[in-house]
C-alpha cells in the first residue's frame, strides 16, 4: 500500500493547531496528526453505539433451544 | 435489550447452508486443495463463525502490512494479529481461484482466493511478537511455516465437531445468552491455567460491577507444562457449580491457539471477547505472555493506543493474600508490607501439583479434588 493511499490532509485553524501543540509537550503524543487521530478515533467510537438484535425469529429460537439443552438456560 | 456492537458493527458469519453443503463438498473435491493443520483449522472455524469478526477470511498483503505497521486494518479497525495462511509456494492458484480448505483429506471450507503472494517470515514474527528470538514459540512457528501465503474470504461447509463441544458457543450465541440472562455488561476472562483463588478474586471483583462474568478458556495448542485442556474445564466447573451464582457467571470455550504474543495478543483477545458480547475484559499481569520477553504491564499499556477498541480493558496489576489483613488485597488497598504477602506463583503451584500436593491457601478443595482425578494435569 502506498503512503499518499493511508494518509490524507485535513485543515483546521491555525490557533487551535498551536493551543494543540503546547498542549501535548511532554505527553506521549509525538505530534499534533498523532493527537488529532488518537482524538478522531475515540469520537467516532462513542458514535457508533450499541447493536441492535440482529436475529430472526426462527434463528433465535434454534439457538434458545441449543442453549437450553446444553444447560446454558433453564 | 442492547448489547454491545461487534468489532466492525456486524457479526460476519460464512456457513453453507445445511442443503448445500453435500455439493459443496463434492464440488470442492475437484478443487486445487490446501490442508489444514489442527491450529488453521480452529482460524477457520473463528473466521466462518464470526469469532474472528470482522474478518471473512485470510488476510491479503494490505491487510498484513496494516496488522504489522499500524495494529490496524485498512478500515482503520484495531487488529493485532495477523491471521494467515501458509500454503506451500508451488500450489498452482491465483486471484479468482476457489480452494478447497481440507483437514485429515476432507473439505472443511471453500475460499475464494484474492491474492497470493510472498512476505518475509522474519518481519512477521519480530513485528507480532517483539523479538525475532527462534527460542521464543510463536517466532518458531512463523519461522516453521511457509513465506507464501494465500488470502480471501473463506465459507465452511462441513462444521467440524472436535472435543468439547458442549463448551463451543459462537458470538451469536452468546450474545442470545447474555440477552437471555439480562445482562447488559459483561466482563470477559481468558484464561489458559487452572483456577486459583487470585483468579476468583479478579473475577469477582470484576464482577461485582457489571452484570455478568463470561469465563472464556483458550483451547488449543499450547506448551509444554501448561495445563490441558479437558483439566482446565473441568476445574473451572467445580469451581462455578460450587462457588458462583448460576445466573452470573457462563463458561464456554475459545479454540485457539496461544500465539504468546503478550502485548499484541492482549488487545486481540479483548477484540474477541467483544464479538462475544462482553462490554469489559480483564487483563492481568504478563497477559499472553512467555518468558520475559515482554514487561510485566506491557499487555496493559499497549491499550492507550486503541481509544476506539469499543470494549473496556480492566486492569489487575498484582494481588497476593496479606496475612495481616486475612484477605486477597492488591496493591491499592493494603497497607502491610511484603512480609505479611504469600503471592499466587504459577510456578509453586505447579510444583506442589506434580507432587500430588494442594498448593496451601492458593486453591480450592473441589479445584484440587479435580486435578488429582488426573494422572497428567500437563502438557507434556
Amino acid at each position: 500500500m502506498s503512503e499518499e493511499k493511508k494518509y490524507t490532509t485535513v485543515s483546521i485553524p491555525v490557533p487551535l493547531y498551536n493551543k494543540v501543540k503546547d498542549n501535548i509537550r511532554e505527553t506521549g503524543f509525538t505530534s499534533v496528526s498523532d493527537y488529532v487521530t488518537y482524538v478522531l478515533r475515540e469520537l467516532m467510537a462513542e458514535s457508533k453505539g450499541e447493536a441492535k438484535d440482529e436475529f430472526s425469529k426462527e434463528d433465535e429460537e434454534k439457538v434458545k433451544e441449543r442453549l437450553r439443552s446444553l444447560g446454558y438456560l433453564d | 435489550m442492547f448489547l454491545v456492537k461487534p468489532h466492525g458493527g456486524e457479526i460476519t458469519e460464512s456457513l453453507a447452508s445445511f442443503s448445500e453443503r453435500e455439493g459443496l463438498c463434492a464440488e470442492a473435491r475437484e478443487m486445487p486443495q490446501a490442508a489444514l493443520d489442527e491450529n488453521l483449522l480452529k482460524d477457520v472455524e473463528n473466521l466462518a463463525y464470526g469469532v474472528f469478526s470482522p474478518l471473512q477470511g485470510f488476510m491479503g498483503r494490505a491487510e498484513l502490512e496494516g496488522v504489522l505497521e499500524h495494529m490496524r486494518l485498512p478500515s482503520d479497525l484495531p487488529w493485532t494479529i495477523p491471521i494467515l495462511l501458509p500454503v506451500d509456494e508451488k500450489l498452482d492458484v491465483k486471484e479468482g481461484d476457489s480452494v478447497a480448505l481440507t483437514f485429515n483429506g476432507s473439505p472443511v471450507a471453500i475460499m475464494e482466493i484474492s491474492e497470493k503472494y510472498s512476505f518475509p517470515k522474519e518481519e512477521i514474527a519480530s513485528r507480532t511478537f517483539g523479538t525475532a528470538d527462534p527460542a521464543h514459540p510463536g517466532v518458531k512457528g512463523v519461522m516453521e511455516g511457509s513465506g507464501t501465503f494465500i488470502g480471501g474470504k473463506v465459507e465452511l461447509i462441513a462444521e467440524p465437531r472436535g472435543e468439547f463441544e458442549k463448551y463451543a458457543l459462537r458470538p451469536k450465541e452468546t450474545r442470545i445468552l447474555f440477552r437471555e440472562k439480562g445482562w447488559r455488561q459483561v466482563v470477559g476472562f481468558q484464561t489458559r491455567n487452572v483456577p486459583h483463588i487470585g483468579h476468583e478474586y479478579v473475577q469477582k471483583t470484576a464482577l461485582t460491577f457489571v452484570d455478568g462474568l463470561f469465563i472464556n478458556p483458550v483451547i488449543g495448542k499450547k506448551k509444554p507444562g501448561d495445563f490441558r485442556d479437558e483439566v482446565i474445564l473441568d476445574t473451572y466447573d467445580a469451581l462455578i457449580r460450587n462457588y458462583y451464582l448460576k445466573d452470573r457467571a457462563v463458561m464456554a470455550i475459545l479454540k485457539t491457539r496461544m500465539r504468546y504474543a503478550g502485548p499484541r495478543e492482549a488487545v486481540f483477545h479483548a477484540i474477541v471477547r467483544k464479538n462475544f458480547g462482553c462490554t469489559h475484559f480483564i487483563v492481568g499481569r504478563d497477559h499472553a505472555g512467555v518468558g520475559s520477553y515482554y514487561g510485566p504491564y506491557e499487555a496493559q499499556d499497549i491499550f492507550e493506543q486503541f481509544p476506539d477498541l469499543g470494549i473496556t480493558p480492566l486492569f489487575f496489576r498484582s494481588f497476593s493474600y496479606c496475612n495481616k489483613c486475612g484477605s486477597i488485597v492488591n496493591e491499592k488497598i493494603c497497607p502491610h508490607p511484603k512480609e505479611f504477602h504469600r503471592n499466587f506463583s504459577g510456578t509453586r503451584m505447579r510444583e506442589s501439583l506434580s507432587k500430588g500436593e494442594k498448593p496451601e491457601g492458593m486453591m480450592r478443595d473441589e479445584v484440587f479434588e479435580v486435578i488429582k482425578k488426573y494422572e497428567k494435569p500437563f502438557v507434556e
